[in-house]
């Protein structure tokens, strides 16, 4: 059970401004059904571009409904300039707190706002200016980055439970922890290559083996807990051929996990200059 | 306020017999069994009684019974315990929906070098026979396949695997924590080799299990140490606790009946309540071979923890397979392995009754229900473009990234 304080409580089971509002100066719509939670909501501003009605939708645990009934509550009343610096800090405080795997809940509301404020605005979201790092749960490097810097996260478990990217296939986690050493301008780990004894090259058989341990090891127990699978087919030379199963074999995110996570796995483990290429039936 | 205890997958009620059974083995009886005393000595035959109770509720022979701490150490001994009687073979077949106790000790093993190989259910949680025949191979250490799944209540073959199994000369563990003591089990007509049970299932306390090994089965102990057990569990024997669950096994043979018939029928008057009641509700698992006890539903649109956190403040108690109750950021794993679709995985609500579970307490639940549902519903965008006949595009509902993004 979580540790939710009287004022989550309050606002789950008692929450302000639930609905619509009728034709709407603004509409924020944020998350979705598959991520289990997400947020709509609608606004008008008065004469003063202040926020007159505010109102949310809102699918998800007692804590999402508590931050954006908390989120409407706090937005009332400001300018859209004022409304815009309130942080996902600012809702969690506002809450009494929210419990650590919980605070993406804040984010939620924080991101419906800003959108709904674009949306006012008329801005659109350009593609190319982000990428998708989180594909299970459609998280962009500048959404890691912001929440990462508005919360001075330096762990990819923060990450997670701030944004939730990560939480799912775990694929991305090189990604993450990458942008979190560029935010910090912490040095990324080793790589283990470099960690042999004496810096010595792998001969064959032994890169063979360490490809196999990586795999059984670090790759496939992932992976299979997705209901996929992969094969060793062939290595040549620093080619390293494999074939794809179960969920994999049809999965659309299939090129990005075979890369971002496959080969960087086996570049950190075996040898950097690595490269995995699949092999179609 | 009165509490509606209905999470009995969870852990039960102990029985106050259980209780009365075990009280005078913490305070007179407190000797230790492989004393050379008659002080210690004589709780030596509390334990063969608990391990006749115990054996006799499966039909097993008591030798064949080995107490352990619980359920997942007994699913960890069977399947470590197989593995180090049979070194040169690499291969474990499970199953996508098993408890993690299980799931998790195949995923440890793959990262030690073994081959797991996780069978498939299909949309009502049902295995495919003839997908394990073809995961069977002269590699394969152990099959372990639960026989009830506790999310679901789906019951598994596990006659018919254990037959599959036998005839290619591998061994086969259940995981029959959610079973023993819901569903009649006769070992005497089966060739299931181990199987896992657990006491706090069964009104007998928390800290309690058992494994049933056949005789005549290959097993390397686990739990080193002592010679207790046949010397196949080293350590003191948990004397209170074993009286307790040798004393509930026997309760709970004398009330299967009563749990098959009347606690049946209660969970069917709620399911079909509810389903009746409620629009957009969906039954997860198979309803023609489940436990008598569990019903698992799904409520579309809207997301499991709200839905508890209503009803226990109606003082029902109930769990969810909603991705904010797991600990994880995904639904429950027997869901996903299912295709159970997203409208409904997030909004899952188990009710899992027992023999202490009466009309009124269902009732109760059939009462409050709707207007729990309808509240949530209410806040829900996706309940509310629902009932507009719109489609889904303003949220994205899996697959396209481009409509989903956290900007």
């Amino acid at each position: 059970m979580w540790d939710y304080s009287d004022k989550v409580k309050d606002h789950f089971l008692h929450p302000r401004n639930v609905g619509e509002v009728e034709n709407p100066d603004a509409i924020g719509e944020v998350g979705s059904l598959a991520c289990g939670d997400a947020l709509r909501l609608t606004l008008k501003l008065d004469e003063n571009q202040r926020i007159k009605e505010i109102k949310f939708q809102t699918f998800g645990c007692a804590s999402a409904i508590a931050s954006s009934s908390a989120l409407t509550e706090i937005a009332k009343g400001k300018t859209l300039e004022e409304a815009e610096k309130i942080s996902n800090q600012d809702l969690a405080d506002f809450l009494g707190g929210l419990p650590e795997e919980k605070m993406h809940c804040s984010v939620m509301g924080k991101e419906a706002l800003d959108a709904a404020i674009a949306n006012f605005r008329g801005e659109k979201m350009v593609k190319g200016e982000f990428e998708i790092v989180c594909k299970c749960f459609g998280v962009t490097d500048r959404e890691i980055e912001r929440v990462a810097r508005d919360n001075r996260l330096t762990t990819l478990e923060q990450v997670t439970d701030f944004t939730k990217a990560g939480g799912g296939c775990q694929a991305c986690h090189p990604k993450i922890k990458e942008i979190l050493a560029g935010l910090w301008q912490i040095l990324p780990e080793e790589p283990a290559e470099k960690n042999l004894p004496g810096g010595k090259k792998l001969t064959n058989l032994q890169k063979i083996r360490l490809i196999e341990e990586t795999l059984e090891r670090e790759i496939l127990p992932p992976i299979r807990s997705d209901g996929g699978d992969l094969e060793l087919v062939d290595i040549d030379g620093n080619t390293i051929y494999v074939a794809l199963r179960g969920n994999c074999s049809f999965c659309p995110q299939s090129q990005f996990t075979l890369k971002n996570f496959v080969e960087a796995k086996l570049r950190e483990f075996v040898s950097s200059d690595l490269v995995v290429e699949e092999v179609k039936p | 306020m009165k509490t509606v205890y209905l999470d009995n997958n969870a852990t039960t009620r102990t029985a106050p017999e259980v209780v009365d059974a075990m009280l005078p083995f913490f305070s007179d009886l407190y000797g230790n069994a492989s004393s050379m005393h008659r002080f210690g000595g004589q709780v030596g035959r509390h334990l063969a009684r608990a391990r006749e109770q115990v054996a006799a509720l499966i039909g097993a022979h008591p030798a064949e019974i080995v107490f352990t701490s619980c359920g997942t150490e007994s699913n960890n001994a069977a399947i470590m315990g197989t593995l180090y009687s049979y070194p040169a073979k690499r291969h474990i077949v499970t199953c996508r929906t098993e408890h993690p106790a299980v799931m998790n000790v195949g995923h440890h093993l793959q990262s030690r070098g073994y081959r797991v190989t996780e069978l498939g259910v299909d949309g009502k949680g049902n295995l495919d026979l003839e997908e394990l025949r073809a995961a069977l191979c002269d590699d394969t250490a152990l099959v372990s396949i639960m026989a009830a799944n506790n999310e679901t209540g789906v019951l598994f073959p596990v006659d018919r695997i254990a037959a599959i199994t036998r005839e290619r000369g591998i061994p086969f563990h259940t995981d029959a924590v959610q079973a023993v003591g819901k569903i009649p089990l006769n070992m005497a007509g089966n060739a299931i080799d181990l199987l896992s049970l657990s006491g706090h299932k069964l009104h007998a306390p928390k800290g309690i299990g058992a494994l049933y090994i056949r005789k005549g089965t290959r097993f390397s102990p686990y739990m080193i140490g002592g010679h207790q057990e046949g010397g196949r569990r080293g350590g003191t024997e948990n004397v209170p606790y074993i009286v307790g669950l040798g004393r509930a096994a026997e309760l709970a043979a004398d009330r299967l009946e009563d749990e098959n018939t009347r606690v049946k029928e209660l969970r069917d008057r709620l399911e079909n309540q509810l389903l009746a009641r409620i629009p957009n509700t969906l039954v997860n698992g198979n309803r023609e071979r489940r436990l008598p006890n569990t019903t698992n539903l799904s409520f579309e649109y809207i997301e499991g923890e709200s839905i508890l956190m209503l009803l226990d403040e109606e003082g029902i108690c109930a769990s969810s397979g909603s991705a904010c109750t797991s600990g994880s950021l995904q639904p429950s794993h027997v869901l996903r392995a299912m295709g159970v679709p997203f409208t409904a995985a997030h909004g899952s609500v188990r009710f899992s009754l027992s023999i202490y579970n009466d009309v009124a307490d269902v009732d109760h639940v059939i009462h409050v229900m709707p207007s729990i549902i309808e509240r949530i519903r209410d806040m829900s965008p996706f309940w509310k473009d629902f009932q507009a006949g719109k489609p889904m595009s303003s949220f994205f509902t899996g697959g396209d990234a481009e409509h989903h993004l956290h900007g």
